[in-house]
């Protein structure tokens, strides 16, 4: 076997994690002896999300890889080493610790914050806003601040002033332009962009050069503008722009731009044939790209050259949708008109609803040049579609960005977008990408998602994605059936929605008034949804008479069935916590009863190997010891899984116990699509697991953050950060309606993760039901779960009061014995099948 | 005539018998008895006012190994009666016990039928 070569690339941003995963990707590391160094102490993370980490998310959950990647591919991976010396002539690279031969190299080393040579720029409180490490910077400088200036009124600019009302601090944003975003908007984007924004309590300042910094009299320090007027603040972030972090490549002698940056061609090649250059460093046509789609191109392209290949990389889009300060801003193609002679323009202005659109159209009126937003994005992907694939426009062109109800506003059809139509642009898709997954047998949003990974960079595309992907599958033939079964041809939102409206009780009046033609009895796929469609509405006994053939056997039996036909019992260990006498009765009914014992994931003690029969006999004792039944065999609230909390860690700052015990009372008993979990943590080192959960809850300072939609199992999923700092009470009425809606909208057994990744809008929608309460759903659904609360009785403690109920419990209706046909044998000193 | 005797040689001559009572039954669900004559473990399964409307089918699924087919959830699949094991979820057709995923497996059934309140099962 040939020995391998060696890559060497320098830079562990996105960029350069991306090329990384390229080359993984492209079956190079059988080629190549990969080694990466990062300058920064975190792998690589995402830093477009950059300023969630002050609103709850930490640096593994912003990191864009699990910490064993890199070593699990054999990548070799130096972070916190930074890269001093290129050594072309002997082909090495020189850190502290020593030299590194390489084969070859790529820069993917990104661009540094520019800080304008103003006197006092070095003065404590004068900070920049560009990776963590500048984030922690700020977040102790705001420790004992009350206010801070932006310089810079740019699009990181008003990030960065997000991060600062994020800490609490008011915030000011001084721009030496006469608008923010000068390069994005024009005068009248930039007036609307300001109001919009001074409206959320920021102070804009446009105009204003910043001349010098000094000590400030009653803050820490003081701006003196130009005009010599004063602004004291306690800390300053600087955000005048990026510049590409070329002095390596200066070092060695590479070809640099005049205004800096590593020259490259198309096939990412630096003046030394050796070097590669990609991502914001990289100079390409005199132009460097500051943003992350053509950064993931390039390293592609990258990947091509290396393993000689012939890709090229011809320029990027440079149209952009952002969402700062909650303001959304949409720029695409020439948004100025000012790259094209005889360009025309369409634009609308109202300033009641705050919302500005501007057309700029060729001078035949056929072709869309480009596009400004402010106030909404949602035409953005249709005019990005006329824009990126020179679809002609319609005969009115300024129907596009009319308000719908004034005129037509046609969508565009994901029929008229051509193949080479890009609807991923982080991850490169297009089109005709989506079209191969489905031949090559995907057959819906996951499996499209899974095979081309659109929709997983920014996420920006998921709306279009899913239209793109029902509009295939339809033309495919494949009739995308959301018939629940051949009883019902509804969805299970549609059922609900059906029941709750009509009021209908039954499994047989649903089945007499909406079922399909011809079908009577149902079957195991319509009875048990219909079962827990009727349990979240009205919240009966699922063990009455009318109820008990729709439940799978262990609704049935209040159980679970274990392989051999015994069920395992599991009482509600509320939160984990348990009295030494509860612990004693439970080791007492085990051992009278012979059941083996485990302790579950979800802090709770599982009893195994219980015949039918005995079932009664065991929940008997078990409630007259105080316990209730734990719903583990129900699509319901499973566990609140907490750790102890500030009541004994030195480090919890809430008492997580008290908050799961509260929170596993309030939802006990809730039927939903699927089963649910929480965890509580007292703290942010997080010992409760509350991401991995449908429901996590972190204790901070100020009350609890609250992540919703994560799971561990099959598919594990970060729980996202939904809320901040909300008290007790506003945390309950939070889940009550998330965990309704939930309920009210998802498909069956959608776990809320799936539910959430189908979801369109996404987690922005999301918050704007149960946050911002956008469908005014909001008091029905905190109503909804109030009386499912007041309903809510132990199911076990209900059939142990009913002999009629209890007539089930045995293994023959006609004869006492057990059933003779399970056998157990004994292992470690239990019981478990033969 | 009935439609559902199982020729065969082996077994000792067949004969009605009384098994339960239609109150043991669980109407559109399945209950358990035991056959003594056999030592067999038989499914019950009452659909009042569908035609026929009791069926008898051995509580064994090859499946799971497990005596447990009783304990599914009957429906019907185009039209034709059927029980899913609460295991694996297999349907078996009432009629004549026929496993619509697997045509190799089929269970065992028995003639039943009501006379006054009682099950008579024919074994």
């Amino acid at each position: 076997m040939a020995t391998k070569e060696t890559l060497i690339i320098i830079g562990n941003g996105m960029v350069g994690h991306h090329l990384v995963e390229q080359v993984i990707e492209a079956g190079a590391l059988a080629r190549f002896d990969v080694t990466v160094f990062g300058e920064e102490r975190h792998r690589a993370y995402d830093r477009v999300h950059l300023s969630e980490y002050f609103t709850g998310r930490d640096a593994e959950s912003l990191a864009l890889c699990d910490a064993d990647y890199y070593a699990q591919h054999g990548v070799t991976l130096y972070s916190n080493v930074k890269v001093t010396e290129i050594d072309r002539a002997a082909k090495t690279v020189v850190t502290a610790s020593g030299r590194y031969a390489f084969d070859h190299l790529v820069l993917a080393t990104g661009s540094f914050p520019f800080v304008p040579p103003i006197e006092g720029r070095e003065r404590p409180g004068c900070l920049v806003y560009r990776t963590l490490s500048d984030l922690d910077a700020i977040r102790d400088a705001a420790r004992n601040a009350t206010n801070g200036v932006v310089v810079g009124g740019g699009l990181l600019g008003l990030e960065a002033a997000n991060a600062l009302r994020g800490l609490n601090l008011d915030t000011a944003v001084v721009e030496f332009a006469p608008r923010l975003m000068p390069m994005q908007v024009d005068r009248e984007g930039g007036e609307l962009l300001k109001e919009k924004i001074e409206a959320l309590g920021v102070q804009v300042l446009t105009e204003r050069a910043t001349q010098r910094i000094e000590q400030g009299e009653q803050s820490r320090l003081r701006i003196v503008f130009q005009d010599d007027k004063v602004l004291e603040t306690d800390l300053i972030v600087f955000s005048a722009g990026i510049r590409p972090q070329d002095e390596l490549a200066r070092d060695c002698g590479l070809e640099i731009g005049e205004r800096g940056g590593v020259v490259i061609d198309d096939h990412c090649r630096t003046s030394d044939p050796a070097i590669l250059a990609v991502g914001e460093v990289a100079l390409w046509n005199q132009s460097i790209f500051g943003l992350v789609a053509p950064g993931y191109q390039m390293a592609k392209v990258a990947v091509s050259t290396l393993t000689g290949g012939d890709a090229r990389f011809g320029g990027a889009d440079m149209s952009t949708k952002l969402k700062l300060l909650g303001v959304d801003v949409g720029a695409i193609g020439d948004a100025h008109g000012e790259r094209t002679p005889g360009a025309r323009m369409f634009r609308y202005l109202d300033p009641l609803t705050q919302l500005y659109r501007k057309l700029v159209v060729s001078s035949d009126g056929k072709k869309l040049l480009g596009a400004m937003l402010v106030g909404d994005n949602g035409v953005y992907d249709t005019l990005l579609q006329y824009y990126a694939n020179s679809l002609e426009l319609p005969k009115e062109p300024a129907s596009l960005i009319l308000p719908q109800q004034s005129g037509a506003a046609p969508a565009l059809g994901p029929g008229a977008l051509p193949d080479t139509a890009m609807i991923c642009s982080c991850h490169n898709v297009t089109k005709a990408d989506i079209c191969r997954a489905l031949d090559a047998g995907a057959q819906d949003l996951a499996g499209v998602k899974g095979a081309t990974k659109a929709s997983t960079g920014c996420g920006g595309c998921a709306t279009l994605l899913k239209s793109v992907v029902d509009f295939e599958l339809e033309a495919r033939g494949v009739e995308v059936d959301t018939s629940l079964c051949e009883h019902f041809a509804y969805t299970r939102q549609a059922l609900y929605d059906i029941v709750r409206v009509e009021g209908i009780k039954t499994f047989g009046e649903l089945m007499e008034k909406h079922g399909s033609p011809g079908h009577g009895l149902g079957c195991d796929i319509c009875k048990p949804t219909v079962s827990s469609i009727l349990a979240s509405c009205f919240n009966e006994p699922i063990m009455d008479a009318a109820h008990v053939p729709l439940q799978d056997t262990n609704d049935t039996f209040m159980a679970n069935m274990q392989k051999n036909g015994t069920y395992s019992v599991v009482p509600r260990i509320a939160g984990g916590e348990i009295t030494p006498e509860k612990l004693m009765v439970l080791g007492q009914v085990a051992q009278k009863f012979e059941l083996y014992t485990k302790v579950t994931g979800g802090q709770r003690i599982d009893l195994f190997g219980a015949r039918l029969e005995d079932l009664p006999a065991i929940w008997g004792e078990l409630i007259a010891a105080g316990f209730e039944t734990g719903h583990a065999y129900g699509k319901s609230l499973r566990t609140v899984k907490s750790c102890v909390g500030s009541t004994w860690c030195r480090y919890g700052v809430q008492d997580s116990v008290g908050m799961a015990i509260a929170l596993e009372h309030r939802y006990k008993g809730l039927r939903a699509p699927h089963k649910i979990k929480f965890g509580v943590s007292g703290c942010t080192r997080e010992c409760a697991e509350a991401q991995s959960k449908d429901i996590g809850i972190i204790a901070t300072e100020n009350g609890w953050n609250l992540y919703v939609c994560g799971n561990g199992g099959m598919r594990p999923r970060h729980a996202e950060l939904f809320a901040t700092d909300l008290d007790d009470e506003a945390l309950y009425r939070t889940i009550d309606r998330f965990l309704m809606f939930y309920v009210r909208t998802a498909d069956r057994l959608q776990r809320t993760a799936t539910w959430r990744e189908n979801l369109e809008g996404g987690l922005d929608y999301l918050k704007e039901v149960i946050l911002e309460d956008s469908l005014s759903l909001g008091d029905e659904l905190e109503r909804q779960m109030q009386t499912l609360i007041e309903r809510y009785e132990c199911e076990w403690a209900n059939a142990l009061s009913d002999p009629e109920k209890l007539k089930r419990f045995r293994s023959f209706v006609n004869d006492e014995r057990p059933d003779p046909s399970i056998i157990m044998t004994s292992e470690r000193g239990q019981l478990r099948p033969a | 005539m009935n439609v559902f005797a199982v020729a065969s040689n082996t077994l000792p001559a067949m004969r009605w018998q009384p098994l339960c009572r239609r109150a043991d039954l669980v109407a559109f669900s399945g209950v358990v008895a035991w056959l003594e004559t056999s030592a067999a473990q038989v499914a019950l399964f009452y659909l009042p006012g569908h035609t026929p409307e009791l069926y008898a089918l051995d509580h064994f699924d090859p499946f799971s190994n497990a005596c447990v087919i009783g304990r599914g959830i009957v429906g019907d699949l185009n039209g034709a009666p059927v029980i899913a094991s609460p295991l694996y979820k297999q349907h078996f057709r009432l009629s004549d016990g026929q496993c619509l995923e697997d045509e190799r497996v089929q269970l065992r059934t028995w003639p039943v039928r009501f006379e006054n309140d009682h099950v008579l099962i024919e074994a």
